[in-house]
């Protein structure tokens, strides 16, 4: 009850609420394509170099004065990453792991050094890794929508060639798609989504919350359709939720949806496992 | 069969090799060649090169040495006429997806840009389902279907795809002998119109139903169905690598 006249009273807590709702859609759909074609570990190195892109973004504008935002590093590093994982994992596949392995942390690194030798807040690096929904702008808001326009547009308009890829990468190939374009396509799609939800839960956190509504989700539909507007449905909710509990005891937004995410997550294997076992006696 | 299509080669395999990166060969000095209308079965034992063969075929791989051509054009221009089944064990049993989803996904190609199936595209896939008498199955999850239903299903995909050939890897892996019997006669309906070729370990069984045999253990014989006998086959499968009588081709 404090959160809903919070929420008519506050501007920042409306801008929280509709990039949470933002970021909720990307999340579900991509999601989606990121759970059945098992590459969350990648979204999760994407996830590491944004802060590389937050860093350098800041430092070129702090110590430098260029006109460019941290944000937009952000998407740079992200999109930069998704390209270097997807074209050396194309080209020389038994090695996929370590090079996952290795952009996840020089990302991380480089992040860490250029936010070392920016004057500046140091708090920052905390709501880069764990996120601030909270300090969203009505600027920040636009991007966001962009961004999210844009993955949808692409995820959904190729929707029949990126599951034949997802589903049988051999026989696409042999129906003559490209098949390296679309899984470029797809981790770069990956890579916009993750800054997207970089803002609502940080760096850190990005990977559950870009698989817990889509894992869930499986549970309940029979097509990567359903599952991607039942996972969109989830991420809105964990997000919403996620602001709401943590609003009144001064919670940690970002750290609360995850946390919530994966209860339900948590409940929902438990209760399949225990209604197949009435089933079974 | 017209005479015409018995002549007529749609696979022609001249001097072909095959090594992965710096490994052993698989495939050393292959020549084949399958006409239209046949009904051909790749057997030899595991890691005998059957698979490499198959994906020499369709250009997912390119010779070391050698050439293929298919419709005597080159596999990759010539993969739109061959409708290809793989192994059903390669998929991920949870992906969400329909069986109509997956027969779907035949309708893909190249001049395909954006958005979603367009209602021809449902209609063939319905029609390629009840091809494989699974018209009422199409709004099923594919994994919650029968291992035999399943194969029927990527059957149906190959299918809509309107091949002039179909290449089969492995269809009755898995399956009980019933539903593998039920499996290759409706196979050997479908032989009527299009050519077969069918990669197998289970010699024994499709026998029955095939005309051509080629056998592939490092080497590549054919032998027309009628002359395989135990020694041939142990020859086959006793890892001594001989050359076996492929000179005949007999009449059906």
């Amino acid at each position: 009850m404090e959160f809903f006249n919070a929420v008519l009273e506050f501007e920042f807590l409306q801008h929280a609420l509709v990039a949470g709702a933002l970021a909720g859609i990307a999340c579900g759909v991509v999601g989606s394509y990121v759970v059945v074609r098992r590459i969350t570990y990648i979204a999760g190195a994407i996830a590491h170099c944004v802060l590389a892109g937050l860093g350098i973004g800041r430092w070129l504008q702090v110590v430098h004065g260029w006109p460019v935002t941290p944000a937009q590093g952000a998407v740079v590093a992200a999109v930069a990453a998704a390209l270097v994982i997807g074209i050396v994992s194309l080209r020389v596949r038994e090695r996929e792991d370590t090079i996952i392995g290795a952009v996840w942390a020089i990302g991380m690194a480089i992040g860490i050094l250029f936010i070392a030798v920016t004057p500046g807040y140091h708090e920052d690096l905390m709501s880069y890794l764990f996120g601030n929904i909270l300090l969203i702008g009505s600027g920040d808001l636009w991007i966001m929508a962009a961004l999210d326009a844009l993955v949808l547009v692409l995820a959904l308009g190729l929707y029949p060639q990126l599951e034949a890829v997802c589903f049988d990468e051999e026989f696409a190939r042999l129906r003559g798609l490209n098949v390296e374009a679309y899984v470029l396509v797809l981790l770069v799609l990956t890579a916009l989504t993750v800054v997207l939800l970089v803002s609502v839960v940080g760096i850190v956190l990005v990977i559950a919350l870009l698989t817990l509504p889509a894992a869930i989700a499986g549970h309940f539909t029979t097509t990567l359709r359903g599952m991607m507007a039942l996972a969109s449905l989830l991420a809105i909710a964990f997000t919403t939720g996620g602001l709401a509990v943590s609003y009144a005891p001064d919670l940690p937004a970002g750290a609360t949806t995850i946390v919530i995410a994966g209860a339900a997550y948590l409940l929902v294997l438990v209760l399949r496992r225990i209604i197949a076992g009435m089933r079974s006696r | 069969m017209n005479p015409e299509q018995q002549t007529t080669p749609v696979i022609e395999v001249e001097n072909l090799s095959f090594r992965f990166d710096g490994g052993p060969p698989v495939l050393e000095d292959v020549n084949l060649e399958i006409i239209a209308g046949d009904f051909a079965s790749v057997i030899g034992p595991n890691g005998g090169g059957k698979t490499t063969l198959v994906k020499l075929i369709v250009g997912l791989l390119t010779p070391t040495a050698g050439k293929v051509r298919v419709f005597g054009q080159s596999p990759v221009k010539a993969r739109p006429r061959i409708g290809y089944m793989p192994q059903h064990a390669m998929m991920d049993p949870r992906f969400p997806v329909r069986a109509i989803d997956v027969v779907l996904m035949g309708r893909l190609g190249s001049g395909r840009r954006f958005g979603s199936y367009s209602r021809a595209d449902r209609e063939a896939a319905a029609d390629a389902l009840a091809k494989v008498s699974l018209e009422t199955v199409g709004a099923r999850p594919f994994s919650d279907l029968s291992g035999g239903q399943r194969q029927r299903v990527l059957l149906a995909r190959a299918l809509v795809t309107d091949p002039e050939m179909l290449l089969l890897d492995e269809p009755a892996a898995g399956l009980d002998q019933k539903v593998e019997q039920d499996f290759f006669e409706l196979l050997q309906e479908l032989n009527r119109q299009l050519t077969i070729i069918l990669v197998t370990h289970d010699l024994g069984f499709v026998a029955g139903f095939v005309r051509t045999v080629i056998c592939v253990h490092g080497h590549v014989d054919i032998h027309p169905t009628s002359t395989l006998d135990g020694r041939a086959i142990s020859e086959i499968y006793g890892g001594e690598v001989r050359m076996v009588r492929h000179d005949h081709r007999m009449d059906h």
